[in-house]
């Protein structure tokens, strides 16, 4: 199979969420340790990026309540990026004395969404980003710029394209050297991503985006398709799909790392990842949580015990 | 690139029969009859609704003769049956079905394994229930299976696929379901499969029967949509696990087909709200959680 020949691009970044956006969204707190152990597994996979945790408080989020010793603790391979969100100056500097080498903002498309969440208008948690980023770029130390609700909001519903595009304008302009948009409630379909993406690339370029799906309408993959034939070469997920969706009770909600390898594999587009590898720390992370995977691809390999 | 789409859809609702007879609770007769009832109140225009197999192999089909004759037949809509020979055709216009389903693959071995005879002997079977039909008026849907890989011989050829396809279709099925039985296929393996099939057999009459089991079925339809496609099939709630996976998925779900269509602005004339209802119904009578997350996601606690 020849990516070339279709349009699509060689090679594709996976950026790996699951011990940050995925934990983050799992009810039972998980130990130290076992934080660690999943993050060295991933670090063997191949895999590019892996969003380690969270600088933020930890009365807010309990699960990232051990940011510290979780940076401190992993084992840091080379050419393995491992970046941490750090949402104000405070997360920025402890990020640092943690080692952290790289960090990510969080913005958002919709005002009534960052209203609940951080309690400020978008254009206020822009200037907080500001800060965020110009203070780590005197560091020489990239930021990750996110958009959230970027097919769709909890609050208000439909979202408009331009808004999206305005946003993560000003993340890039900041200087962020990409921008994860985020279809935070996974309504978005391939109608609302190209319409979507559209919008964006007039802003910034290709790339620099990539993009964040969540499955909980099932339409992760081809959004995720339509995303790659539009030429996004950057694509963030879960391992075993960790995370459910807190505005969806029982729903679930970061796509499966596993289930977007296979896709990409039988695309003949390289990603440099071990699928085998990955199914190996899903299965290890979801025994310690005592719960099954949300990855089709672990499923349904490991009934068989065959992987095609 | 990603093409223009197809205005509308066609989708082929298969829940009461593919998506039953893989479930592993036997269903009551009026169950079956409620379901296909409701699922005929959705806008489906098409609901595969039993299959005249003996009930020898197949037990949760053994009352297909009261499912035919038991369901509402609403005008414009079609209730195909499975007829695998002559003696199943027979008793299925006996019992007033209006068209008829035939299973072809495109792999040796699953043929072997599944009817005990070579791809070729089973197409020959199916010639005299294609001249029956013929006689009768009677449409024929022809399926092949395994098009995108075979539990038994791994990879398949997209040149057999089409080969089978051709065969089908030149005996007189009007519309050929190439289905992806057991789900291993990708965007790459289902757009390489269609090509060559294309060649053999029109766009306009060829369907996709995507199974879930890896995950892939929507970005499959989708590349499929992109190719011309505009008939897919589809099973309530996601009715049907994979008997080569134990545990695993099976066939994909029609609500989360329909909200992707939605999305697109492909039309399908399907009330998803109602196919939720139906979906949650089933699952109820099933007594099973719905392998539907557009469903899963509505429901909030």
């Amino acid at each position: 199979q020849e990516p070339q020949a279709s349009g699509l691009p060689e090679y594709i970044k996976i950026v790996e969420v699951g011990p940050r956006d995925g934990l983050q969204n799992e009810k039972v707190i998980v130990p130290t340790d076992i934080k660690i152990e999943l993050i060295n597994q991933l670090s063997k996979t191949g895999l590019p990026a892996i969003e380690v945790t969270s600088f933020v408080s930890s009365k807010w989020v309990p699960q990232m309540a051990d940011h510290k010793e979780v940076m401190k603790g992993i084992e840091r391979h080379p050419g393995v990026q491992y970046p941490v969100l750090t949402p104000n100056l405070q997360g920025l500097h402890s990020a640092i004395a943690a080692g952290a080498a790289e960090v990510s903002v969080f913005g958002a498309a919709s005002e009534s969404f960052c209203k609940m969440n951080i309690n400020c208008s978008i254009e206020e948690s822009i200037e907080r980003f500001e800060e965020v980023t110009k203070s780590a770029r005197n560091m020489n130390i990239p930021v990750r710029g996110y958009v959230s609700c970027a097919l769709g909001c909890p609050y208000e519903g439909n979202v408009v394209p331009d808004k999206v595009a305005e946003v993560s304008k000003r993340l890039y302009s900041m200087g962020c050297y990409e921008i994860s948009l985020g279809d935070t409630i996974g309504v978005g379909t391939p109608g609302s991503m190209k319409k979507m993406l559209e919008a964006v690339m007039k802003e910034v370029p290709l790339s620099a985006l990539a993009v964040h799906c969540h499955d909980t309408y099932g339409q992760a993959l081809a959004n995720i398709l339509t995303a790659i034939q539009m030429g996004v070469a950057v694509v963030d997920s879960s391992v075993a799909g960790l995370g459910g969706c807190p505005y969806a009770k029982g729903a679930t909600g970061n796509v499966a790392t596993e289930d977007v390898i296979y896709m990409l594999n039988g695309l003949g587009i390289n990603t440099g990842v071990n699928l085998c590898a990955v199914m190996e720390a899903g299965n290890f992370i979801c025994t310690a949580l005592n719960k099954k995977t949300n990855s089709k691809v672990a499923q349904a390999s490991f009934s068989t015990g065959t992987i095609d | 690139a990603t093409g223009a789409y197809p205005k509308r859809v066609k989708v082929v609702e298969v829940g009461p029969r593919d998506g039953l007879q893989n479930e592993k609770n036997v269903v009551p007769t009026p169950v079956k009859i409620n379901l296909i009832n409701m699922l005929s109140e959705t806008g489906l225009q098409v609901i595969e609704a039993t299959s005249f197999v003996s009930p020898k192999w197949v037990p949760q089909m053994a009352d297909h003769t009261e499912v035919m004759q038991g369901i509402n037949k609403l005008p414009g809509i079609s209730y195909p049956v499975l007829t695998p020979n002559l003696k199943g055709f027979q008793a299925a216009v006996a019992a007033g079905a209006k068209e008829v389903s035939i299973f072809g693959a495109a792999s040796e071995m699953f043929t072997k394994k599944n009817i005990n005879c070579s791809i070729e002997e089973s197409l020959e079977r199916f010639d005299e229930v294609m001249k029956a039909a013929r006689e009768a008026s009677i449409p024929v849907r022809g399926y092949v299976s395994c098009v995108l890989g075979c539990p038994y011989e791994g990879k398949i050829s997209a040149a057999k696929v089409a080969e089978v396809s051709k065969k089908m279709y030149s005996m007189g099925c009007y519309e050929i379901s190439l289905g992806d039985t057991i789900g291993v296929g990708t965007p790459g393996s289902m757009k390489e499969m269609l090509t060559v099939v294309m060649k053999e057999v029109p766009v306009g009459a060829l369907a996709v029967h995507c199974h879930d089991t890896y995950g892939q079925a929507l970005a499959n339809i989708l590349v499929a949509l992109q190719m011309g496609v505009s008939v897919v099939d589809a099973s309530v709630a996601g009715l049907g696990g994979c008997p080569y996976a134990r545990g695993a998925s099976g066939n994909v779900a029609t609500e989360d087909l329909v909200y992707m269509l939605n999305g697109l602005g492909i039309h399908t004339g399907v009330d998803l709200q109602k196919l939720m209802d139906t979906g949650t119904f089933i699952c109820n009578a099933l007594n099973r959680k719905t392998n539907s997350k557009v469903s899963q996601a509505s429901c909030r606690l």
